[in-house]
């Protein structure tokens, strides 16, 4: 990865997604929060296409940028009399020490590890064409027991938020 | 400029875990549940990007033993929060329909 093209894409796609973190965070709107978030996962789907994952990239564009962001938009609009304001509550301190702290670990213990990586010609003699038969052939022959049960739990999620919001016609009810 | 620096592992495990913090501020200090649920998908996808940036550096799976099973666990990680997030944003509907409001710190049915 030392081509300059993957190493400008990772410093501006890295500084989109952590700048629309922070302006969910900062934002005074709940909506302009969720417009930022959706750049936080386009930013992220990038991530994922300068680290060759072109399935995963395309993905997390459908789901999160897509279908999350749009069932976000529709929680916030189905309560119109919420406040929009994006306030915090009283745990501001709290949970600025807990996040710090916690970024601070995690790049604490992954600057000093020295990791068994891969690099220049190992790591481009990795590199699949492809992803999509590999992944494929993984969710269908080694990994079909859990992409059963995650079907099954999608499923039943999605029958359960149906069942939840469903609203009682006036002839239950009375 | 750029030519004397190169992108390592390490490199995309610290923005993933800025991120993972930033996301554990958010859900932990928000005061509205659909905020909070935001917070919570950031912190899968800062673990989405942990995953993948493995599978893509990591020496120790390589080319044939087990190919891109990073991913396939991203796959499930994806499954997984689109059905968190449908079901919390119907209860977060519910609750709306009953308390009229989605603030958490306003949702103390159990105060006693």
């Amino acid at each position: 990865m030392e081509s300059p093209g993957i190493i400008l894409a990772f410093w501006v796609l890295s500084a989109v997604t952590v700048g629309g973190c922070v302006m969910v965070l900062v934002s005074r709107n709940l909506v302009h929060a969720l417009v930022f978030l959706v750049l936080a996962f386009l930013g992220m789907a990038g991530l994922f296409l300068t680290l060759s994952a072109d399935f995963i990239a395309v993905a997390q564009i459908l789901i999160y940028a897509g279908s999350i962001a749009v069932l976000m938009v529709f929680a916030i609009m189905l309560t119109p009399l919420a406040a929009r304001d994006n306030a915090n509550s009283l745990y501001v301190l709290p949970a600025l020490a807990s996040g710090i702290g916690m970024a601070a670990i995690i790049s604490f213990v992954a600057l000093v590890t020295p990791w068994a990586e891969l690099k220049g010609e190992a790591l481009a003699q990795n590199d699949p064409p492809t992803t999509v038969a590999i992944i494929g052939d993984l969710l269908l022959g080694r990994y079909v027991l859990p992409f059963e049960v995650a079907s099954i739990l999608l499923f039943f999620a999605l029958l359960g938020a149906i069942v939840l919001v469903h609203e009682r016609g006036s002839r239950e009810s009375q | 400029m750029i030519d004397g620096l190169s992108v390592t592992l390490a490199h995309y495990l610290v923005v993933s875990g800025v991120i993972f913090g930033l996301g554990t501020v958010i859900a932990l200090s928000k005061r509205n549940a659909v905020a909070v649920l935001m917070g919570v998908e950031l912190m899968l996808n800062a673990v989405n990007l942990t995953l993948v940036s493995f599978s893509r550096f990591s020496s120790a799976f390589p080319k044939g033993e087990e190919p891109l099973a990073g991913h396939v666990f991203v796959v499930f990680v994806l499954t997984v929060a689109a059905a968190e997030a449908a079901v919390a944003l119907a209860m977060a509907v519910l609750v709306y329909r009953q308390r009229e409001t989605v603030d958490l710190d306003r949702i103390n049915l159990l105060h006693g």
